[in-house]
């Protein structure tokens, strides 16, 4: 294990995803909707951003690429570039942090093991801990530490899974500017070299991250240019500046606007 | 010990409003006895007392104990599967509209006059809410965290056992609470329509048919303070587990 353990070692090489078809959504407050011809692809060992307004169906197609049970459903395929399932390759982290209260910092970092019954590999725990710059808070509990602590905790989670492909639902929009920006440089680094979706509202963050942004849309799923730099990009950059903006104006675009296409 | 302290006030006014009713309104001892009356009778009658509150004790301590074992595990039973659930819920539902009363001399009939009978009441009176508050909490664990430990590949019953129970902790708690305030209700119920040869509410039930209105206050006034010692115990555990639940 190089790095101190944290690059990615048993998990496999990250695999790209593709998933085509139609993304039906029945009933519900949002009323019934299809979203055809998806076409959305994720390459390997890249960041893509899925950006969107909120209730557009972004976290229904990450929650159906994770195997979880969604408001819509998928006729169609998720496939991975090595043929092989997608399950158990997975990590995922969510806009909340999801940890559990009675579990110290180490316990919540190592739940996985845990749940699955299988041994708990603390150094690699403590070294993650560490990673994510909360050495010596091994102990804490989840209620003594700020939210920002609390997320890198759920990132220090996420990467003691250490699968090749990691789906983000948001997961710093919980969080102050300042801190938002330290998750982001702190993810993008102990993510990278695997296969990451990160669904978002916000586009300055697509454009600060994403290899890839993919725009959702009521009009449908549309692949959005992306600054030329390579992310993770200066967030005060021109470039990232303007890639935001023209990314926000589509946002806004009426429906069915040639924008959008 | 705080809950007894804060209730220690309320306890006084009832004591001064008790002995001003029976003063001013001069009623005869043997309907309704003054204050003092009934602490002398409590001192005179003590081993009497005694005796018989150690019965109701036992059984009252039994019957959380028992009830609170099965009502958590009927609840991690129901909560294991979900087809277990939709057949038996309706059934234990339906169970709550029989009135328990009623049973006791049925139970005295197969249980005997002994201790067994009161404590199978105290069992059935506190089952339902143990059940119920634990259940439902067992069935409000956070979606989010369920969601992750199903990407983690966790088993149904490793989430069970490891988050599920865990989380559910502060409603078996609340379930607790209550039982603690029911189980002596069972107990002397039992004692009351069951038939019995010792308890409190057996030597109520005995001071009153002998108009003896002076030892059946005194045996009530124990009842209700091994009550609120109960709850107060049995809050203080509850409390723990609260705490240690949301990781305080």
């Amino acid at each position: 294990m190089s790095g101190g353990g944290l690059a990615p070692a048993d998990g496999g090489a990250p695999p790209g995803i593709r998933i085509d078809g139609t993304l039906r959504f029945g009933g519900g407050a949002g009323g019934a909707f299809d979203l055809p011809d998806l076409g959305l692809t994720l390459e390997a060992g890249a960041w893509t951003c899925l950006l969107g307004p909120s209730g557009v169906g972004k976290s229904t197609l990450l929650r159906l690429i994770a195997g979880l049970e969604a408001g819509g459903r998928l006729e169609g395929r998720i496939a991975a570039s090595d043929a092989a399932p997608l399950s158990g390759r997975i990590a995922y982290m969510a806009q909340t942090d999801l940890l559990v209260p009675w579990l110290d910092v180490l316990g919540n970092v190592t739940l996985g093991a845990r749940l699955r019954g299988e041994a708990v590999d603390r150094a690699r725990a403590e070294a993650l801990v560490a990673r994510v710059g909360l050495a010596g808070r091994t102990m804490a509990k989840p209620g003594a530490l700020s939210g920002g602590q609390r997320q890198r905790v759920a990132l220090a989670r996420t990467l003691m899974e250490d699968r090749p492909v990691a789906l983000l639902d948001e997961p710093f929009s919980a969080l102050d500017a300042r801190t938002r920006a330290e998750m982001q440089e702190l993810s993008w680094e102990l993510l990278a070299g695997r296969t990451v979706l990160m669904v978002t509202h916000e586009p300055a963050e697509a454009a600060r991250l994403g290899h890839a942004v993919w725009l959702m849309t009521e009009d449908g799923l549309a692949a959005a240019p992306v600054p030329s730099a390579p992310p993770i990009r200066d967030g005060g950059a021109r470039e990232t500046l303007e890639a935001g903006a023209a990314l926000l104006a589509t946002l806004r675009a009426p429906r069915g606007s040639p924008a959008r296409a | 010990m705080t809950v007894l302290w804060r209730a220690l006030p309320a306890a006084v006014g009832m004591l001064v409003v008790w002995q001003a009713v029976v003063s001013l309104t001069g009623v005869t001892p043997f309907i309704l006895p003054g204050p003092f009356k009934v602490a002398e009778e409590l001192w005179s009658s003590r081993a009497l007392i005694a005796e018989n509150a150690v019965i109701t004790a036992l059984q009252v301590l039994m019957g959380m104990v028992l009830g609170s074992l099965l009502g958590g595990i009927t609840a991690l039973g129901l909560a294991s599967s979900p087809r277990v659930a939709r057949m038996v819920l309706p059934g234990l539902v339906l169970s709550q509209a029989v009135p328990f009363f009623a049973l006791a001399p049925i139970l005295a009939l197969w249980l005997g006059f002994g201790m067994a009978s009161k404590v199978a009441m105290a069992v059935l009176i506190i089952f339902f809410p143990v059940t119920s508050a634990f259940y439902d909490g067992l069935r409000r664990t956070d979606p989010g965290l369920l969601d992750l430990a199903e990407v983690m590949g966790a088993g149904p019953r490793a989430v069970l056992w490891r988050l599920r129970l865990p989380a559910a902790l502060p409603a078996f708690a609340s379930g607790l609470r209550l039982a603690a305030v029911y189980a002596p209700i069972g107990a002397v119920i039992g004692e009351w329509v069951g038939g019995a040869s010792g308890g409190l509410g057996y030597l109520m039930l005995l001071a009153n048919g002998r108009a003896k209105v002076d030892l059946m206050f005194a045996g009530l006034i124990v009842l209700a303070l091994f009550t609120v010692a109960l709850y107060a115990v049995v809050n203080r555990g509850a409390q723990r587990l609260e705490r240690w639940a949301e990781g305080r």
